[in-house]
């Protein structure tokens, strides 16, 4: 596997390393080591380890099947690994679950926010669980920084696409978090609403410092907004790097040809080799 | 325990019942029917009994009292399958939300929306139909602390059963107060029933309620024993009705319930 991308201390002993880049002093705001899912029959992730860091917006990607779900759903708590850890701002999920939590959030299109609830209670509503202080100033800001003061009284279920996904991006930042994990964020919105949220996410990683994990199926988006990406198949990282480099540097021409072509291959054992 | 979580739990339960005369409306009116309906009958038995007994406490206290129970149990799962049917799991459960402070926001709007059904029946059967209900005195208060704590635990017992067995199992959970209803004598002495219902009947905190309202307005003294089985009852059944449920919600994770819930609103 090859990696590419800075870190501040020593990396988890990634399966088939084959490139080091030097370490640079950047705080980690997720390390996942090891982690692995196994049901009764099936190995849904296979001993994932990877850091996302502060700044930083990763891109997990991975055919349909390829545990990207299961794997966010493990670092959000909602599921359980059978092996491995999670440590998000250093605490551990497992036994410090509410504090790790807390500073965390994430936006998903298979989670959308309760739609019987317009976007100013849902925010508050949130806002509430997540503990967040001067809740009121908060929402404020959010509503403006979001476009979203016109639809504050809207129920969210009456809510278009992009303007659900902006209501969910909102409560996403409500915690101002130092991970934010985003599963297909752009995934039902048309290009130019889906170029709005990249900026505005992309302008969160360097405003707000928070690291970004983002899963996508939309190579241009992950070209465009990701400095770093995983690739995920079968449950195993395949291959690490910057997403504008990968293509070249394993021969294909741009990264979705890149994708199809690692989506098809058999799992190996030993990791890709570069393309000289 | 923190104090901001519970309270976002209770302000979510505000919004929808303030927003929604459909949910506000059951608070009321189901009961408030049933007070009714068992006033007339109460007052055609005393009719028939021509003095020679007042069926209005008896049947109609006991009517009142049980639908407080079942409102309370009503009312911690009505407010648990909100979060089933808007599909927010994953969004509250991916937060540092806990268990124990979850529940208590479904216990304290319970305590909300049950407090409306009995304050409508109190008024209703006091002044449309005579019920001196606050000449059960004093025990009026463990009285109706035993039947809200088994409320609390069947009602958390529901939300527990309906997170381990799907949605579509809610079906199952809303008539299990009417299931339980032979076994804890709600209109008759636990006496009338065969033996084997007598010994469930011994098991359920309500029992010792009923038993405990005929046998004062009977004029016999009360078994403070009995009223305190019942509520230590009460009080194990709480707590193993958490238990049940922090069980189902540990099985969930781990089997990837708990995210699967979400997902089938995509499918």
């Amino acid at each position: 596997m090859v990696t590419a991308s800075p870190d501040d201390g020593p990396r988890p002993p990634y399966e088939g390393a084959s490139v080091e880049v030097p370490a640079l002093t950047r705080e980690v705001v997720l390390r996942v080591a090891g982690l692995r899912k196994v049901y009764s029959q099936l190995i849904a992730v296979d001993g994932v380890s990877f850091d996302v860091h502060r700044n930083e917006v990763v891109g997990l990607l991975g055919p349909n099947g390829a545990g990207k779900t299961t794997t966010l759903n493990m670092i959000l708590g909602v599921l359980s690994p059978t092996a491995g850890s999670v440590l998000i701002g250093g605490m551990d999920l497992a036994r410090q679950r509410a504090r790790a939590l807390a500073q965390a959030n994430f936006s998903a299109v298979y989670a959308s926010l309760p739609g019987n609830l317009s976007v100013v209670q849902n925010l508050r509503f949130f806002g509430l669980v997540y503990g967040i202080p001067e809740l009121g100033r908060r929402v404020a800001e959010l509503l403006r920084q979001f476009d979203l003061e016109r639809l504050r009284d809207t129920k969210c279920g009456l809510l278009s696409s992009g303007e659900q996904t902006r209501v969910a991006l909102a409560k996403a930042v409500l915690n101002r978090p130092r991970l934010l994990l985003l599963d297909e964020p752009t995934a039902s919105l048309d290009p130019a609403a889906a170029q709005t949220i990249r900026t505005r996410i992309r302008n969160l990683a360097v405003e707000s410092g928070c690291g970004i994990l983002w899963t996508s199926h939309n190579m241009y988006e992950v070209e465009e907004v990701c400095d770093r990406v995983l690739f995920l198949s079968r449950g195993r990282i395949l291959l690490e790097g910057d997403p504008r480099r990968l293509p070249r540097e394993h021969g294909t021409g741009t990264l979705e040809e890149l994708f199809i072509r690692l989506a098809r291959e058999p799992l190996r054992e030993q990791p890709l080799e570069h393309a000289e | 325990m923190r104090l901001k979580p519970v309270m976002g739990i209770l302000l979510r339960q505000f919004y929808l019942i303030r927003g929604s005369p459909v949910r506000s409306f059951p608070m009321f009116a189901w009961v408030a029917i049933d007070i009714v309906v068992w006033g007339f009958i109460t007052r055609y038995l005393n009719s028939m009994a021509a003095g020679r007994f007042n069926y209005v406490p008896s049947l109609l206290g006991a009517v009142l009292m049980w639908d407080f129970f079942t409102r309370i149990m009503q009312g911690v799962s009505t407010a648990f399958l909100e979060d089933v049917w808007s599909r927010n799991f994953l969004n509250l459960f991916a937060t540092p939300l806990t268990i124990a402070e979850y529940i208590l926001g479904l216990v304290i709007t319970s305590i909300g929306t049950s407090a409306v059904g009995l304050a409508v029946m109190l008024v209703l059967a006091t002044a449309v139909f005579g019920l001196s209900f606050f000449s059960l005195g004093i025990l009026l208060v463990p009285f109706l602390l035993v039947l809200f704590g088994f409320g609390i635990a069947l009602g958390v017992l529901a939300s527990a059963l309906v997170l381990r067995l799907g949605p579509a199992s809610e079906w199952l959970v809303w008539p299990l107060p009417a299931l339980l209803s032979p076994f804890v004598g709600v209109f008759y002495p636990l006496a009338t029933l065969p033996r084997w219902m007598q010994g469930v009947g011994h098991l359920l905190p309500p029992s010792y309620v009923f038993e405990g309202m005929r046998a004062v307005l009977a004029g016999h003294s009360l078994s403070s024993g009995g009223l305190a089985a019942g509520g230590a009852l009460a009080a194990v059944d709480i707590l193993l009705a958490g238990y049940f449920f922090a069980r189902v919600f540990r099985y969930a994770i781990r089997t990837g319930l708990l995210a699967r819930y979400s997902a089938e609103s995509t499918a």
